[in-house]
């Protein structure tokens, strides 16, 4: 009997994390960590793609991450790729293997994956936006005869700052997957594409009907890739992103996500562009 | 149950009998104005008070309060879920309505134990106001001058005596071993149907529309010219949303003791009038304006909640409108967004 780490916050309280421990931890630039995490005996993550756990390391706080494992590769963890950015993250840089760490979640609705079934995938991440996209990436490749071309369009700032570069050459070595990197600035070995994620975009032609296009980046790429994915033909309920904020509670009360009306942490992070194109503040 | 009298000559008695299984909170005057604190006995509170500093959302949802405990040196971490049982005597109507929306926000989707553990603990005695408070509020407009069905205990002020309408179990608890009480007589009826039916004409309405109106007036003035207004007047001091009764949102922190070794979690009012409020990790804030941040809160008091939980964000109280230094009030930005739909040529700057 598995219970879902979800059904912790029942009793006695929606804000009382659960110990996992760090299994293994795994430098991936100067910036970012992968950390391996098991959650105790008899208790899963249960996660979708897209969803959100609150990391908590006692004495600094507590911080949303997203999940950048798949569902379908849970091994009996999960994993979270994290830039060291501040106080919470700079401590959780220097766990080591067999480090305590608090866990609450998952939170957020996730991708709907079911409704992408059968459609062309198009992957627009940049930067540290590959990391929640990672999870959805491997779900669909786990189950890749349900899905028609799969495209990555991916930029990070520097060659150095690329994530998952291994996870990269492996699905480009596949076949079936076509990968396209671009840097903002190159360096003496780089021998690809030069300029931003939004230079990708001419290289590739989809059928804008059978194609769901997922970018997930920060807040000021979303407005040139969204342009890029619209002058392609994609409809708008056919374009989905991932809306970070800085969701305190993960439960829907403490406000910090909102956006108009909607609390990120409950209603998203992951939107389809349709849901959110009216909306002032999501943008 | 019927209604019962209780004499005010008795007051003091029920306060004392009350505190033998209660922590007993009241409004306590305090230079010139009325702050709810505990009272041991009649003589240190005003049940016929104007308005409070804060509402008596702080016994419900404290300005600061503990979420967690745990140790840094060992996997020890648990929630703190506790606090005295409570009689609150003399909550307004207006503040009886947030406190219903408060119910409805901390029971939806996740139940907020830490709230719900309050609330649970809380008998809400609310007073009948008989006359308007502040200049500030407008509860008749938006429709909380009366209470609604989630008191324990209702009184209404009939001169020498209460009357005292039970809500709930809860409130009938209060009322045994109080001799001084009696059932409710025929000639008291007729005193409580005068007091009400004088107390009515005595409020004016002070939006220029039905309140019904104010989330679709709302939904079509996103883009008012007004929101840039107000924002160029507001100080981002977030008063406004300290003294509201139905704001709730919140920041999460961690406290280390001066061992290091232990520690706790808690939450504190936090406030979207705030600079840095919408701020996300990278730095980018989606709120910078003063004025996209006042547009956000008159949302959630006029529709946001309402779409959500359906009753309205605002309660009319006005703590608001008198906190304000710079004299941005609701029922002034109300009127003038909807003077502004319905008769642009005579838009004139919204005046204090």
């Amino acid at each position: 009997m598995v219970t879902a780490l979800k059904q912790t916050l029942i009793d006695p309280s929606i804000y009382l994390p659960t110990y996992g421990v760090v299994r293994n931890v795994r430098p991936m630039t100067g910036m970012e960590k992968l950390f391996d995490i098991a959650l105790p005996e008899g208790m899963s993550l249960g996660h979708k793609p897209g969803q959100f756990v609150e990391v908590s390391l006692f004495g600094v706080g507590e911080a949303p991450i997203s999940i950048c494992s798949s569902p379908s590769r849970s091994n009996g963890g999960f994993q979270l790729c994290v830039r060291r950015a501040g106080d919470l993250t700079g401590l959780l840089h220097t766990l080591t293997p067999g480090s305590p760490i608090g866990i609450r979640g998952p939170f957020g609705t996730g991708f709907p994956i079911e409704r992408f079934r059968g459609k062309d995938m198009l992957f627009a991440p940049g930067g540290l936006g590959l990391a929640p996209l990672r999870s959805l990436i491997n779900q669909v490749l786990d189950e890749r005869s349900d899905f028609g071309r799969v495209i990555i369009l991916y930029g990070a700032r520097s060659p150095a700052e690329l994530l998952f570069t291994d996870e990269l050459a492996a699905w480009k070595a596949r076949g079936d997957v076509e990968v396209h990197l671009t840097v903002d600035r190159g360096d003496e070995n780089w021998k690809g594409n030069v300029g931003v994620i939004t230079t990708l975009f001419p290289k590739v032609e989809v059928h804008p009907r059978n194609t769901v296009a997922v970018t997930v980046g920060p807040p000021v790429m979303y407005r040139f890739v969204l342009m890029e994915l619209l002058g392609k033909g994609l409809p708008d309920g056919s374009i989905w992103l991932s809306l970070e904020r800085r969701m305190k509670c993960g439960v829907g009360k403490c406000g910090h996500c909102q956006i108009n009306h909607l609390y990120a942490c409950q209603s998203g992070p992951s939107f389809s562009y349709a849901q959110i194109k009216h909306l002032g503040e999501a943008l | 149950m019927n209604p019962m009298i209780i004499p005010k000559a008795a007051l003091d008695d029920w306060v004392r009998l009350l505190r033998s299984s209660y922590r007993v909170v009241a409004p306590r005057p305090l230079h010139g104005q009325h702050v709810f604190g505990e009272v041991g006995s009649a003589s240190e509170f005003d049940l016929g008070y104007p308005t409070s500093v804060l509402p008596p959302k702080k016994y419900l949802f404290p300005a600061r309060e503990d979420l967690l405990k745990f140790r840094t040196d060992a996997q020890q971490v648990e929630a703190t879920i506790d606090g005295p049982r409570t009689v609150v005597l003399g909550v307004h109507t207006c503040d009886m309505h947030a406190m219903q929306l408060l119910d409805r926000v901390m029971a939806t989707g996740y139940s907020d134990q830490h709230y719900l553990a309050h609330r649970n603990k809380t008998t809400l005695v609310s007073v009948e106001c008989l006359k308007p408070c502040t200049a500030g509020s407008f509860c008749k407009s938006m429709g909380t001058l009366s209470t609604p069905e989630v008191f324990d205990l209702h009184l209404t002020d009939l001169g020498d005596a209460y009357a005292a309408e039970v809500g709930s179990d809860r409130g009938a608890a209060l009322l045994p071993g109080l001799k001084a009480a009696r059932p409710f007589a025929d000639k008291d009826t007729a005193r409580l149907n005068r007091v009400m039916s004088e107390k009515w004409p005595r409020f004016p309405l002070r939006l220029e529309f039905d309140v019904t109106e104010l989330p679709s007036l709302l939904s079509t003035s996103y883009d008012s010219e007004l929101w840039k207004e107000l924002g160029e007047r507001c100080l981002a001091c977030a008063m406004c949303t300290n003294v509201c009764p139905t704001c709730y949102c919140f920041n999460v922190m961690d406290e280390v003791d001066l061992t290091l070794k232990s520690g706790k979690r808690l939450r504190e009012w936090d406030s979207c009038q705030l600079d840095k409020f919408a701020t996300v990790a990278g730095g980018h804030n989606f709120r910078t304006a003063r004025a996209a941040r006042q547009r956000h809160r008159f949302f959630r008091k006029g529709k946001y909640q309402t779409d959500a939980f359906g009753l309205l964000g605002c309660v009319g109280c006005g703590r608001c409108a008198e906190a304000c230094l710079v004299h941005i009030t609701p029922v002034d930005t109300f009127n003038e967004l909807y003077r502004r739909q319905h008769q642009p040529a005579a838009a004139t700057p919204q005046g204090g």
